[in-house]
């Protein structure tokens, strides 16, 4: 089995480095990326089954299965031996399976969607490095490979958000991403350092040893896990550093789906999830993670019901969604975590590659221009109701088993003020996706012609100065849908342009089956994914844990199924049959929608602290370096040639002759050192 | 036996005193001279790494001569897991600033000789076990790199490299008393570098010793607040100096520290050194801080070698066998990176004749490659796994924690300070529309431009993915540096 595990791990690695030395032609980067991933996929499965079986012997035998794991030396510095290798166990098997298929089908799908792109063999390396970097994640047997990887996936992420660097949002997003998801690293970075200082490893396993022998507990142990879990909160796009996920929107939608909605930001999860021994016993850090991950939920999916970005609506959403698997994990039920996960993956990277679709078809990305793509984009309008119906929460489809586990986990640990955040979310899912749907799918066309205008904010000015203010270019301190992909910038327009023209709205069409197919696919797990997480029937859990995990409780599910719906109705009522007009809601919420809609303004104060505070103290302490340190130095000078004035006869000016008197001097001194020592 | 460490080291000057024999106007001779003689010490620099016996912690290649018996002066020389990395960094960058700097015309002749003799200087202190003789290598490297600076340097040549030169004499003052103070209140009354270190010495005398050499090599290092004649002297500089003199010349302040601070007085440096680490952490952010601001592209990358020798300060205070290490692989690695990304901005620069940010932008597809490897470069610069920028870093980190823990988590908020400044500088230079004023330039198209930048940029890759290549080295000496019995106590 480690041999698989390796293949699995270095097959992007093979496909990377053929697209970056031999420079292939572009359709065939796209292919070898897509066999690539392939085999990592069908080396996945052999290897899922291969831990099935496993399981089922060590269950049988009434013992916990053994993790499969081959490790490296790779280097030795001081004391410290650093070590890489894969860890396989059913947890990472799980996530294995999920990255590869959504991976795999996402790459098929940009087969489509990129094509003609000039940068196209560039996007297909950027997506074997990144499926390189986060299998490398799934597969770490410790903490040290973790971060390498956990720091690869974000450069991948900053490659591929800024994919269209000529585009200054998609530029300033990239970075946006980069650091704010650095910043949530140096704690991760920080807990660490702890643990390894504590117990000299940085092996899971081994730290688990030494949690269970008592070596490490306490407030250590929890100061360590809160810090790892700064990490997560910056990966997974956990308040209070959400903010870069909704700007990473820049990036191309195939790479919105598949890093910044299945796999990459799930990373943060996974953290926690591959950790969960040591946060279990660290009572105070889990409750972190379960409080930052309710309020999170809640949080973002407010932000989400006035976005009229279609792909934003999905990014907050993702970033509400986060929210629930943390708090599943928070609440101590690592399965319910993992299984919303688990459903999420599919459905969400549904969803965004049917946006995509929408995208592709119609060049258009603000929902109120959109309207009646149904009538155009029959499959589209399908599978995006299929995901946003699981995404809602709509039984039987995964979404609802995998939410409801976790509610009912919350339910279970007696945290009321918890589960009412997470009611009130599946309340607001339901209507902002109804409404999404609503607005691209029924109606009419509201948007331009073909081709759409650039959207306001999108003026090509370059930005005044270093000295600040161009550290936000961002055009987009709204959330007012702006910024998009549609745009006909360099990068897009020759996929995309050309062909369409004629009458409003005429010009969308169905996207191509090389990007439909994948939507198909992924449509089945998210109808059925959740029928391996069946309250009293839970596959997904004994796999996960080899127990049962706890029954189902009524009153939750129907509390969660009636809010789902009135969310729905709602929805209908507001979007749809226009019974409640949209515009009224708007101006009875005023204030709360201006305040959405400014993302609480959070952007602002984080725009203002780095702009402002950062960049203003940056700019004193150059001052005092040039004025202060500098012109130190430089009396010094002034003063010592006023002394030398006295001796100016033996200065020549001549350095070389300086440099002789050094020499010079040195020699005298050693003869007067002679001297001495001659005594 | 053959003396291989005396080959390498004066294999550069003679070249250099070929090249003055030869007719001022046979450039191309005066070229390929160069190229032969730095390549040739490249050459015996890698047998010398090849040679090298990686589970040795003394000295290898021992070269030992009296030459003033009756002071215990001796011409002697030995390489140990500390100096080797450094002599081959030296005789790599030489041999690829030598490349990098084939399109000169001003007085090729002078400006070759000049930097074979640096060559020699650099890697004679790099090699020396004898105190004075290191001392005498320290000062031979200053007058070429006066001259490189003072000659073929930028508007203000002639401030920037007096200023260099006075900072680093004034250093060098420092820095002889304190060897003659180990020279005469030791028990030893030696220059050997190696019985130094075993020497007994009065406690208050060897503080005293331990300031004036620190701060000599603190200059050179450079530490804050001694760092103001660096982004001077890197602004003036030709592109192939700024390779060396960040790329070099800065680790001889690391690897005297490592040698002599360390490695003779670990106790004096054990009980300063929240005062050293502090020093360090002001280091790591001011430099980031002030890099942030900086509107020329080459000061930039200049501020940022004073924050990232940094964490080699931090690695020093720390004090533990990790840190050590780490010390010195950051030094090494930070050599490869500031020498590639000063490459870099001389390859920009030779285009758009502006250093000047604000005046770059969008220059990504007029010329990919250099945008490439200039991202490769800063993502190594920031630390990215993968690059040889992770791994001095995170070795620094997890060596030091345990010995300093808040002095090193106020360092790590450098990590995301570095992360702000060079993605910024990348998006501003880079990224972008098109900006149609360098609509007409061209990419790096020249073997000896292209030649550099991918060897290199091949090289950061390597030495993050393979960092065993360089650290079963530095594992040989360097973390038992602290370790050597030493009485500071006068008996």
């Amino acid at each position: 089995m480690p041999s698989t595990l390796w293949l699995i791990l270095l097959l992007p690695v093979v496909s990377l480095a053929l697209i970056t030395l031999l420079r292939p032609a572009p359709r065939w980067s796209g292919r070898l990326t897509i066999l690539a991933i392939g085999g990592s996929f069908v080396f996945s499965v052999v290897a899922f089954f291969e831990m099935l079986t496993r399981q089922q012997a060590a269950v049988a035998a009434h013992q916990e299965v053994e993790p499969v794991v081959s490790m490296v030396p790779w280097f030795q510095l001081g004391k410290t031996s650093f070590e890489v290798g894969v860890l396989a166990d059913p947890l990472a098997a799980i996530m294995l399976l999920v990255v590869t298929t959504v991976s795999l089908l996402v790459q098929v799908y940009s087969q489509g969607y990129m094509a003609g792109d000039p940068g196209y063999r560039r996007y297909f390396a950027f997506m074997s490095l990144f499926t390189f970097s986060m299998l490398g994640l799934v597969l770490a047997p410790n903490f040290l490979q973790m971060f390498i990887f956990w720091e690869l996936v974000g450069v991948s992420s900053y490659l591929l958000i800024g994919f269209w660097y000529h585009k200054p949002e998609a530029a300033y997003a990239a970075k946006k991403a980069f650091i704010t998801t650095r910043l949530g690293d140096l704690g991760f970075l920080v807990g660490i350092l702890m643990l390894y200082a504590y117990t000299g490893t940085f092996d899971f396993h081994q730290l688990q040893a030494a949690v269970k022998v008592g070596a490490l507990g306490g407030a250590v142990l929890s100061t360590a896990m809160v810090l790892v879990f700064m990490g997560a909160v910056g990966k997974s796009a956990q308040f209070p550093l959400h903010v870069w996920l909704p700007d990473a929107m820049e990036g191309p939608t195939p790479v919105s789906a598949l890093i910044h909605a299945a796999t990459m930001v799930a990373a943060g999860v996974y953290l926690v999830a591959r950790a969960f021994p040591l946060f279990q016993a660290a009572p105070t850090a889990l409750m972190v993670v379960a409080v930052v991950g309710g309020f999170t939920a809640f949080f973002a999916a407010t932000m989400g019901l006035v976005m009229s970005d279609i792909k934003r609506v999905l990014a907050y959403s993702t970033v509400s969604q986060l929210g629930y698997m943390m708090l599943g994990l928070g609440v101590g039920a690592l399965s319910a975590g993992m299984f919303h996960l688990f459903t999420h993956a599919f459905f969400k990277a549904l969803l965004f590659l049917a946006a995509g679709s929408v995208i592709h078809g119609a060049m258009e990305q603000d929902l109120f221009k959109l309207g009646g793509l149904r009538r155009h984009m029959p499959w589209t309008a399908l599978t995006f109701a299929i995901g946003g119906l699981s995404l809602a929460g709509v039984p039987p489809l995964a979404g609802f088993w995998s939410k409801d586990e976790v509610l009912t986990a919350v339910y279970h640990s007696g945290n009321g003020l918890l589960l009412a955040l997470g009611l009130l979310t599946a309340f607001m899912t339901a209507f902002y996706i109804t409404r999404a749907w609503l607005l691209a799918f029924a109606g009419e066309w509201r948007g331009a012609a073909a081709a759409p205008p650039l959207p306001p904010g999108y003026a090509l000015t370059p930005r005044p100065s270093p000295t600040g203010y161009a550290l936000t270019p961002g055009p987009t301190p709204t959330g007012r849908g702006v910024g998009g992909e549609g745009v006909p910038a360099a990068g897009s327009e020759a996929g995309h342009g050309g062909s369409h023209g004629g009458s409003p709205g005429a010009h969308a069409h169905e996207s191509p089956a090389v990007m439909v197919v994948p939507l198909l696919i992924l449509a089945v797990p998210s109808v059925v994914a959740g029928f391996l997480g069946l309250p009293g029937a839970n596959w997904f859990g004994s796999f996960l844990h080899g127990e049962e995990e706890s029954a189902a409780e009524g009153i939750v599910i129907a509390s969660s199924v009636v809010l789902a719906g009135l969310g729905i109705l709602l929805g209908y009522l507001t979007y749809g049959a226009r019974a409640i007009s949209a515009e009224g809601l708007t101006a009875a919420f005023r204030p709360i929608h201006a305040l959405l809609v400014n993302k609480y303004g959070l952007d602002d104060l984080y725009g203002w602290l780095v702009n402002r505070l950062y960049v203003g103290i940056s700019l004193a302490l150059a001052w005092f370096d040039q004025r202060i340190v500098d012109g130190l130095v430089n009396l010094v000078a002034w003063l010592a040639a006023q002394v030398g004035r006295g001796v100016t006869r033996t200065a020549t000016g001549q350095l070389p002759n300086y440099a002789l008197a050094v020499f010079a001097g040195v020699v005298v001194i050693a003869n007067v050192v002679a001297v001495v020592a001659g005594r | 036996m053959f003396p291989l460490l005396s080959a390498i080291i004066f294999l550069p000057v003679l070249g250099a005193v070929l090249i003055a024999l030869t007719p001022r106007a046979r450039v191309t001779l005066i070229r390929a001279l160069a190229f032969v003689f730095s390549g040739a010490a490249l050459a015996l620099a890698l047998a010398l790494f090849a040679g090298f016996s990686r589970n040795v912690a003394t000295p290898q290649y021992v070269e030992r001569a009296a030459w003033i018996p009756q002071l215990g002066i001796s011409y002697f020389l030995g390489v140990d897991g500390l100096s080797l990395p450094f002599i081959v960094l030296t005789a790599m960058l030489t041999f690829l600033a030598v490349i990098a700097s084939w399109h000169i015309e001003l007085r090729p002749k002078e400006y070759f000789a000049l930097m074979l003799v640096l060559e020699t200087g650099v890697l004679g202190v790099f090699s020396s076990l004898d105190f004075l003789l290191f001392f005498l290598f320290w000062e031979v490297e200053l007058i070429p790199m006066y001259l490189l600076i003072g000659t073929w340097g930028g508007p203000r040549r002639e401030y920037a490299a007096i200023k260099f030169v006075i900072y680093t004499l004034a250093g060098s003052a420092l820095m002889l008393v304190g060897i003659l103070t180990l020279y005469f209140f030791g028990s030893a009354h030696t220059f050997d570098m190696l019985a130094l270190r075993q020497q007994g010495i009065d406690p208050v005398v060897a503080t005293f010793a331990f300031f004036l050499v620190f701060f000599g090599f603190a200059v050179k290092l450079p530490s804050f607040p001694f760092h103001t004649w660096l982004p001077d002297a890197h602004v003036e500089a030709p592109t192939a100096v700024s390779v060396l003199l960040a790329g070099v010349l800065l680790k001889m302040g690391g690897y005297g520290m490592l040698r002599v601070n360390v490695g003779m007085m670990p106790d004096v440096l054990a009980a300063n050194a929240p005062f050293i680490g502090a020093l360090a952490v002001v280091s790591i952010l001011y430099g980031a801080a002030v890099s942030t601001v900086q509107h020329d592209l080459k000061s930039l990358v200049a501020y940022s070698s004073v924050s990232h020798m940094g964490y080699v300060l931090l690695g020093i205070a720390a004090l533990t066998p990790g840190s050590l290490g780490g010390a010195a692989v950051q030094m090494f690695t930070h050599g490869l990176i500031t020498g590639l990304l000063f490459l870099l901005v001389g390859v920009v620069y030779e285009r758009t004749h502006t250093r000047i940010i604000a005046s770059m932008g969008g220059l990504a597809p007029r010329m990919p490659l250099i945008a490439t490897i200039f991202v490769i470069a800063g993502l190594a610069s920031l630390g990215l796994p993968a690059t040889a920028g992770f791994i001095g870093e995170f070795a620094v980190f997890v060596g030091a924690y345990p010995s300093l823990p808040w002095l090193t988590i106020v360092a790590i908020f450098g990590v995301v300070a570095t992360a702000g400044y060079i993605l910024w500088m990348l998006q501003r230079v880079f990224f972008g529309p098109p900006n149609p004023r360098w609509a007409a330039l061209t990419d790096a198209n020249r073997w000896f431009e292209v030649a550099p930048l991918v060897t290199l940029a091949a090289l950061v890759l390597v030495v993050g993915i393979v960092p065993s290549l360089l650290t079963d080295i530095i594992q040989a000496s360097v973390p038992g540096l602290a370790s050597s019995p030493l009485l500071t106590a006068a008996r």
